[in-house]
């Protein structure tokens, strides 16, 4: 990266620790809600379809379904809104864009959890 | 370019820019110049590349040789000679003007060099005309093209100024000031900033 983006970044912008999560993974994103002058943690559910650009600017999109209606929400990673992320399951894909999904509803639209033995 | 949140997670795009020091290198003045203005220089060169006449001059305000000198007429901040201009005459929250020299894009056709919209459509028995420039004039009357039609040629390399850019963030120490939004030219181009 370039040094001055490297030392713009690592004086405006914090230091987020997220688990690891990849396209596939099914996470939940708690995101800070300001009305006004009062805050409020939304979370948003659903599976990662892509992760997006690199260092500071990178996005990644979540996409749950919702009363039926597809819903897809992009966050930029490191916004100062979101609160924390939790990586609730690991899916097994072959692709790093899962648009496919869109065009899918139901039993097709399930993503296979991959399974690892634990300690 | 990159871009930087604010407080309440507005993101914004913003470019960095290396601004200074820049060390005054001459100072005309009304009576002996019949106007007045400031020539700033910034950027280290080798002596071996400074001809004679180039480092007597730097020499007059005691500095290395600098790569870019620019003059800037009626400088609002006065200045002497071999006195050195940073980041502190601009303040976070400024509308500036950034003037550069644009990516070269080569030879382009008129859809991209003028915004023209092409000729015809894909269907209905065509398939050659989606950017051709169309009528170049009138026919008798004249018998000739007109001076200034825009045509296919070479695009970008112009200087280009963008206004009104707001000045997001300021790092003294290093000299950097972030801008809102893009400016002329490739990663490392020089420019110049007015308020």
């Amino acid at each position: 990266m370039n040094a001055a983006v490297a030392f713009v970044h690592d004086q405006l912008t914090g230091k987020r620790e997220f688990p690891k999560f990849k396209a596939g993974d099914n996470i939940t994103v708690n995101y800070k809600i300001i009305e006004g002058n009062k805050e409020r943690i939304q979370s948003f559910k659903g599976d990662v379809i892509k992760r997006q650009g690199t260092g500071h600017t990178a996005t990644f999109t979540v996409r749950k379904i919702s009363d039926g209606v597809g819903v897809e929400r992009t966050f930029p990673l490191f916004s100062p809104n979101i609160e924390s992320v939790e990586l609730n399951k690991v899916g097994r894909v072959r692709r790093a864009k899962l648009y496919f999904q869109r065009s899918r509803s139901g039993k097709s639209a399930r993503i296979k959890e991959k399974r690892m033995a634990t300690e | 370019m990159t871009s930087v949140f604010s407080p309440d997670g507005k993101q914004t795009a913003v470019t960095i820019i290396e601004a200074g020091p820049c060390v005054v290198t001459q100072v005309k003045t009304k009576e002996t110049d019949g106007y007045t203005s400031l020539q700033l220089a910034f950027g280290d060169k080798k002596e071996k590349h400074t001809t004679a006449a180039e480092k007597n001059h730097f020499a007059k305000s005691n500095t290395s040789p600098k790569q870019f000198v620019k003059e800037f007429r009626n400088f609002s901040i006065e200045k002497a000679l071999g006195e050195s201009v940073t980041v502190d005459i601009f303040a976070e929250g400024d509308k500036v003007e950034v003037v550069g020299t644009s990516k070269g894009k080569g030879f382009q056709g008129v859809v991209k060099r003028h915004g023209f919209h092409g000729v015809g459509e894909q269907s209905h028995g065509q398939h050659d005309r989606q950017r051709a420039p169309g009528s170049l004039g009138n026919s008798s009357d004249a018998s000739r093209v007109m001076k200034g039609v825009r045509m296919a040629g070479r695009m970008g390399g112009d200087r280009v100024k963008v206004k009104s850019l707001k000045v997001v963030k300021i790092f003294p120490e290093k000299n950097y000031i972030l801008v809102s939004g893009s400016v002329p030219g490739h990663n490392g181009a020089i420019v110049y900033i007015q308020k």
